[in-house]
């Protein structure tokens, strides 16, 4: 019965997106009131629908239904409940559907949000993303329904993929899909722009806390991902240019240069087209992620899903929604006044580069994912891309945009001068250079990528201490009371470079000095790495939840002192019979000390992987910092004031809509 | 034309995607196709005593099917190899890395397909061929050479498509 109730429930969904994709764009062509005010009720109609579909899937896992298909496939009687809930969205029909359920959540947000906006400017916004959802809806219910009954009902569940079962995976499909779908509506605003020809600051204004916000979850959500990797896969690494990361890296840097086109847009009215081209790109992008992953054309650990039928659907999606968008960029564009002027040595243009290089950086990882597939495609033969290609060609590209993220915030809008500049910086690029040319002495080792790594990131530190000094050095009285009333906005981009720069200096420092040590050990054997010493204790069976485990002991001692103790695991899933790696390790601020159990050899003598990774942690605190910047950004006063003014008088464009109404 | 640029860049990545959607990513084509099948000699489960070696096929054509009790896709492909058995095509089994012995209770269940299983346990025979995972057939012909290499599960469509028209060849 419940079931059932959420297919119905996906149906009526279905319906009322219908009304909201083709009423209020169709009203707000023609100047219908009527026909744009259908746009709200009928998105916040469409969440409510979709919400219960999805509390019908959840209900059917929680309450182990295994007369349903995807419940049977995917849960497991001796599941915990925290994972019963999370396979919600463990499989493809489940996650397809959350994706779903997140598109109209930020639906209604630009629903409740958009009181300031021109009535036609709002009805067309909420009418592309109720297009948008009209595909997925349509894409459930046509090749994917999670409601799908088998008969006879198995006894139990075939269990939830293992790599699956883990606290990160119960914030991380959510977080992703937040950020992912999120860039629908700087999207959206886009073509609304694009439908009605008006490109002016203001969608700029109001594009820009959509889009920081999308980009915040996505930071968190790819964050929390390589958080799962490290813990999770047993190998120690963190980021695997896996397609499946790149498919949520690349939207990830698209939002980033969006981002930052955004802000020359809104000040200086500056590269337009070029803006509305990355709002395309950064959800074309998340689709295109949907699409890598779900399709199965991609082989990698996610790809779960393999079926043409399903990818053919996607993909003829993908060709309307961005087929469709680029025609239309292509014929509106030439209308598109260009702003502002700017020099060649002006925010806008270190704006404007900082872009180029951002989106040459994801042209090289987009070219790297898809490689094995045009060489399959035009029958070149079978080859995979590995860290390499993407560590010797993504760097290099990406480190220019390092140095002009320290340049950046302190050159002038319209037109700069260089030797004012280079005085200014000149502090911040010295002790860069010197502490660079100093860490080999102190690491003991020299390494160019950590050398260089660390200088870039230093330049960022000391740039935005030098943004900070200076805009307080005119400021009368108390510093601190002048630091407070500094913009968020200002804040935001400061906090979000400074994580920047941490990130960079936590992967400079564990890519070039981590250590690994794969050793057989017996009961009693000892395996010395950066100046631990772990004693292994032999390996005992112990009972998990839905899995047995074979756990080790490994005593730590550094200097002769006992330090810690380890616990890695091998655990065989019961329903499943996976095996699987579950690393331990002890967290620190300058290092991590990771092992991971390997192969049995014979009794209680087993291979033992451990690493040493110094300064490992900085990335996922750095992450955290990111995306806090990217908080404060979006919520900057002027957004607030802009709302608020907006809502006290009536917007011209509102009276001229309902003018249009009534002739 | 500049403005038309991105829309071309991404028709042409349609288009790859559109063919990448037919193509199967984890089709590696097997070094060992036109090699003899490497030779080896194993216990064969359920027969104390009796081992199993690719010479004692020579001179028909067989199929060589990795499998294990622990693998799903195995079980799936369970009915489609019963019914080729009763319908006289010889195939061999090799239980792959079955370190629990549950290969010879399910058999007495669900009933077999195999004239022979040869039992793998640490896996070296898998090594010896290339096996990345479970279920893996091999096509082996008359003189010991491996002609085909069938990854996943064997079904109705993948029979008639890929290995009818092959084992016809090479029964002649």
């Amino acid at each position: 019965m419940i079931p059932e109730l959420g297919q119905f429930a996906l149906i009526l969904a279905l319906l009322l997106a219908l009304a909201q994709g083709i009423l209020p764009i169709y009203g707000a062509h023609r100047g219908n009131a009527t026909l744009m005010a259908v746009a709200r009720p009928a998105a916040q109609g469409q969440f409510v629908f979709v919400a219960i579909a999805f509390g019908c899937l959840a209900y059917s896992f929680l309450t182990n239904d295994f007369t349903v298909e995807n419940v049977a496939r995917n849960s497991f009687s001796q599941l915990p409940l925290i994972y019963r809930f999370t396979a919600t969205w463990g499989s493809h029909e489940g996650s397809i559907l959350l994706w779903t359920l997140v598109l109209a959540f930020w639906t209604v947000a630009v629903t409740v949000f958009s009181r300031h906006l021109p009535e036609d400017m709002a009805a067309r916004v909420i009418g592309v993303m109720g297009l948008v959802s009209v595909g997925f809806l349509a894409f459930i219910l046509v090749t994917s329904s999670p409601f799908t009954r088998i008969f006879p009902a198995p006894m139990d569940g075939n269990d939830m993929n293992p790599l699956l079962q883990d606290p990160g995976m119960v914030f991380h499909p959510p977080m992703l899909y937040m950020g992912y779908v999120g860039f629908s509506v700087a999207f959206a605003f886009a073509i609304a722009a694009l439908l009605s020809g008006r490109f002016d600051a203001a969608w700029a204004r109001w594009s820009r806390p959509w889009t920081t916000v999308a980009w915040v979850f996505l930071t968190i959500g790819i964050t929390a991902g390589s958080w799962w990797a490290y813990n999770e896969l047993g190998w120690g690494g963190w980021w695997f240019w896996d397609p499946t990361e790149n498919a949520s890296f690349i939207p990830w840097l698209a939002g980033t240069a969006l981002i930052h086109s955004l802000a020359a847009t809104e000040k200086r009215g500056a590269f337009k087209g070029w803006t509305v081209l990355l709002a395309i790109l950064a959800f074309s992008m998340s689709l295109l992620g949907t699409f890598l992953v779900r399709s199965g054309v991609l082989s990698s650990v996610h790809a779960f899903a393999t079926d043409p039928t399903r990818g053919i659907f996607i993909l003829g999606f993908l060709g309307v929604v961005i087929g469709g968008s680029l025609v239309l960029y292509a014929v509106r564009v030439p209308k598109m006044e260009s702003g502002g002027s700017f020099s060649w040595f002006s925010r806008e243009s270190m704006l404007l580069v900082n872009n180029v290089v951002v989106v040459a950086a994801l042209g090289s990882v987009l070219l790297g994912t898809l490689y094995p597939l045009f060489m399959d495609a035009l029958g070149m033969g079978k080859i995979s891309v590995g860290p390499p290609y993407f560590n010797s060609v993504f760097v290099p590209l990406i480190a220019p945009a390092m140095f002009l993220a320290g340049v950046g915030p302190l050159v002038r809008w319209k037109q700069a001068s260089l030797p004012d500049l280079a005085k200014r910086l000149r502090i911040a690029f010295f002790v860069a250079v010197a502490s660079a040319l100093l860490l080999p002495l102190i690491a003991g080792g020299f390494n160019w990528m950590a050398s260089v790594g660390i200088a870039l990131s230093l330049w960022i530190v000391f740039t935005v201490m030098i943004g900070f000094v200076e805009r307080l050095k005119h400021e009368p009285g108390s510093k601190l009371a002048a630091l407070r009333k500094l913009p968020r906005g200002f804040w935001g981009m400061q906090l979000g470079h400074f994580g920047l720069a941490w990130v960079v200096a936590g992967i400079a420092l564990v890519s070039a000095y981590e250590t690994e040590r794969n050793v057989k050990m017996n009961v009693g054997d000892n395996v010395e790495i950066a100046g631990y010493t772990l004693t292994f204790q032999g390996v005992e069976m112990h009972d998990g939840p839905n899995y047995k485990a074979a756990r080790g002991t490994l005593d730590v001692s550094k200097g002769g002192k006992p330090a810690f103790v380890l616990h890695p695991e091998k655990r065989i899933y019961n329903a499943s019979g996976m095996p699987m790696t579950e690393a331990a390790i002890n967290y620190g601020f300058s290092r991590d000390v990771y092992a991971a159990l390997g192969e049995e050899l014979g009794p209680n003598e087993w291979t033992v992987r451990v690493f040493h990774k110094p300064f490992i942690g900085w990335i996922w605190a750095a992450g955290i910092f990111l995306a806090l910047g990217g908080v404060l950004a979006a919520f900057d006063r002027r957004y607030r004031i802009a709302m608020k003014k907006a809502s006290t008088e009536p917007a011209p464009a509102k009276g001229a809509a309902v003018e249009g109404a009534k002739a | 034309m500049k403005r038309w640029l991105p829309l071309i860049i991404f028709a042409a990545l349609g288009g790859f995607f559109y063919i990448g959607l037919h193509l199967d990513p984890r089709e590696v084509p097997s070094p060992f196709i036109g090699k003899p099948a490497p030779a080896f000699t194993l216990p064969v489960i359920g027969q104390p005593g009796v081992t199993f070696s690719p010479e004692q096929n020579k001179g028909k054509v067989w199929l060589l099917n990795v499998w294990a009790p622990w693998c799903v896709a195995c079980r799936q492909e369970h009915g489609a190899l019963m019914q080729l058995a009763q319908a006289g095509v010889p195939i061999y089994g090799l239980n792959w890395k079955d370190k629990d012995r549950e290969a010879e209770a399910l058999m007495a269940r669900q009933g077999s397909p195999y004239a022979a299983v040869a039992e793998d346990l640490d896996g070296r025979v898998g090594i010896d061929y290339g096996v990345t995972g479970t279920p893996e057939t091999f096509v082996i012909d008359k003189t010991g050479i491996i002609r085909m290499k069938h990854i996943g599960p064997i079904n109705a469509d993948n029979w008639q498509a890929k290995f009818e028209p092959l084992l016809k060849e090479l029964s002649k």
